[in-house]
C-alpha cells in the first residue's frame, strides 16, 4: 500500500528525464542574475516566471544604479560587488537603465 | 594666444597640439584670460604665460577626484588629490579662485564629502563646485551635495558670478537622466541660463563649466550631454565663452566658432581614450605612469585681449 502512490509520480519523473534534476532548473527560474560588467547588463534581456527574483550584481569598479523606466522599482548605488534584488511579481515588460549611466539599458520580461 | 591667434589652422588649435592635449591625462587645468577668452597656459609659451598672469588672473580648475575610489586603477585617490592640491599651493602665481567640475567623491558619502572638503579647503582659495554623477547618488538624491554646497544655487546647484570681467556659469548636468541618454541639462536650468545672459553684455567672456561634456566626444560611452545646443544657442551671440568640463578623465579640446571647449584630467584615475577598450572604466596602467595621467588645469585670464591661456600640469 506504502509503494502504490509513489509509482504514478516517479513513472513520469522518469520519462521526462530532465525533470530528475528538477529542483535545480526550478531554483533557477526563481532567482536570476543579472551582471553589470564593463558598462553592459547581461543578460541584457532576460525573460522570467512571475513571482521571480532578479539580483543585479556589479562587477565594474565604478558604482551603477538600476532603475526601471516606469519608476517601478530602483536601487541604491551599487558599488563594485553590491548588489540588488527585485522580485517581479506582475506579467509585463520591465524597461531598466543605469540611473549614473543612462546609456546602459536592459529588459526584464515577465510571462508565465 | 598662439594657438588660437592661428587662423591658418583649423579652429584655430592646431592638430597637433590637440593631439599633445589627448596625451595627457590628469591632474588640473590653470586657465588663464588672454584678451578675454581662457587658454589653458599650456598652449602658451613660458613668456606668454608669464604675461598673462601679471596683467590678468588666473583660476584653477580640479575635476574628478573621486575620494572613496581605492580600487586598482589608484588605490590612493585621496593621496593623489593631496598631491594636487600640494602642487596648486606651490604656484608662484596664486590663481583667484578655484572651479571643481565635479565627482568630488565617489559615492557621494558624508565621509568622502568631508575629506574632500578638508584637503581642498584646506588649500584656502574660494572653491566653485558643480555636482558629478558621483556626489548625487545619496539616498536623498543629491540632497549631500546640496547641503555642502548649493547656498546661493538655484535647482540642482546651477549658478553663476563675475570675476574680474567675466562672467562664470556653473551648471548640473548629472540630474534627472533619462533612459537611453546623455547628459540633461533640463528645461528649467535652461530657462533660467536664457535669462541669466540677458543681463550680461556681448563682450562680456564667459566661462561656463559643468561636469559632463557639453558637446558629444563620444554618446557610446555617454560623453556628451542631449541638450547642450540649446545650451550653446543662448550663447552664440557673445564674442568669448569658453566651456570647461570633467567627467572623461582626459583632456581634450575642441575650438568651434566662438566656443572653446576643455576637458581636464582627473586626479583619481585615468580613462580610456574613446572607443580604445571595452567600457569607459577606470584605467589601470603601470604604476609608474599614473601620474603623469592625473592633473589640474589653470586659465589665465589677460584683460582686454581676447583669449585665455590653458595650462594642464600632470602630477608627475
Amino acid at each position: 500500500m506504502i509503494r502504490f502512490p509513489t509509482r504514478p509520480l516517479v513513472g513520469p519523473l522518469a520519462a521526462l528525464g530532465l525533470a530528475m534534476v528538477a529542483p535545480a532548473p526550478l531554483q533557477a527560474a526563481d532567482a536570476q542574475v543579472v551582471k553589470i560588467d564593463n558598462f553592459t547588463f547581461t543578460p541584457a534581456a532576460l525573460t522570467v516566471k512571475p513571482g521571480t527574483t532578479v539580483t543585479f550584481e556589479n562587477d565594474d569598479d565604478i558604482p551603477h544604479l538600476v532603475v526601471a523606466n516606469d519608476g517601478a522599482f530602483r536601487s541604491k548605488a551599487l558599488d563594485t560587488g553590491d548588489t540588488y534584488a527585485f522580485t517581479f511579481t506582475k506579467a509585463g515588460d520591465f524597461a531598466y537603465y543605469c540611473g549614473l549611466h543612462p546609456h546602459m539599458q536592459g529588459k526584464i520580461t515577465v510571462a508565465p | 594666444m598662439t594657438n588660437h591667434d592661428d587662423d591658418s589652422e583649423r579652429g584655430g588649435i592646431s592638430r597637433r597640439h590637440a593631439l599633445e592635449c589627448m596625451i595627457w591625462a590628469g591632474t588640473g587645468v590653470l586657465w588663464t584670460m588672454s584678451g578675454g577668452v581662457p587658454v589653458s597656459l599650456n598652449l602658451l609659451g613660458a613668456a606668454q604665460a608669464a604675461e598673462a598672469m601679471t596683467t590678468g588672473f588666473t583660476f584653477l580648475q580640479i575635476s574628478d577626484s573621486h575620494i572613496g575610489f581605492d580600487k586598482a586603477a589608484n588605490p590612493h585617490a585621496i593621496d593623489t588629490l593631496k598631491e594636487a592640491m600640494g602642487k596648486i599651493q606651490a604656484l608662484p602665481q596664486k590663481p583667484a579662485f578655484m572651479i571643481h567640475t565635479g565627482d568630488i567623491t565617489h559615492l557621494s558619502k558624508a565621509a568622502q564629502f568631508d575629506n574632500a572638503a578638508e584637503i581642498i579647503g584646506g588649500a584656502g582659495f574660494d572653491v566653485h563646485y558643480v555636482p558629478g554623477e558621483h556626489d548625487v547618488i545619496d539616498d536623498d538624491n543629491g540632497k549631500a551635495y546640496l547641503d555642502r554646497y548649493g547656498k546661493g544655487t538655484k535647482g540642482a546647484g546651477w549658478y553663476s558670478f563675475e570675476q574680474n570681467g567675466v562672467h562664470f556659469v556653473g551648471l548640473v548636468n548629472v540630474v534627472n537622466l533619462k533612459a537611453g541618454g546623455l547628459g540633461n541639462l533640463g528645461p528649467e536650468q535652461l530657462a533660467w541660463l536664457a535669462d541669466d545672459l540677458k543681463a550680461v553684455s556681448a563682450s562680456t567672456p564667459i566661462v561656463v563649466f559643468a561636469h559632463i561634456p557639453l558637446w558629444a566626444i563620444y554618446p557610446e560611452w555617454g560623453w556628451g550631454t542631449d541638450d547642450a545646443a540649446q545650451a550653446l544657442s543662448l550663447l552664440k551671440g557673445f564674442g568669448s565663452v569658453t566651456v570647461l568640463n570633467g567627467h572623461i578623465h582626459q583632456i581634450m579640446q575642441k575650438v568651434e566658432g566662438n566656443v572653446t571647449f576643455h576637458t581636464a584630467r582627473s586626479t583619481a584615475f585615468p580613462q580610456p581614450a574613446p572607443g580604445t577598450a571595452a567600457s569607459p572604466g577606470p584605467m589601470t596602467v603601470p604604476a609608474g605612469q599614473l601620474r603623469g595621467l592625473l592633473g589640474t588645469s589653470s586659465v589665465a585670464v589677460k584683460q582686454g585681449g581676447q583669449e585665455l591661456a590653458i595650462i594642464d600640469s600632470t602630477l608627475a
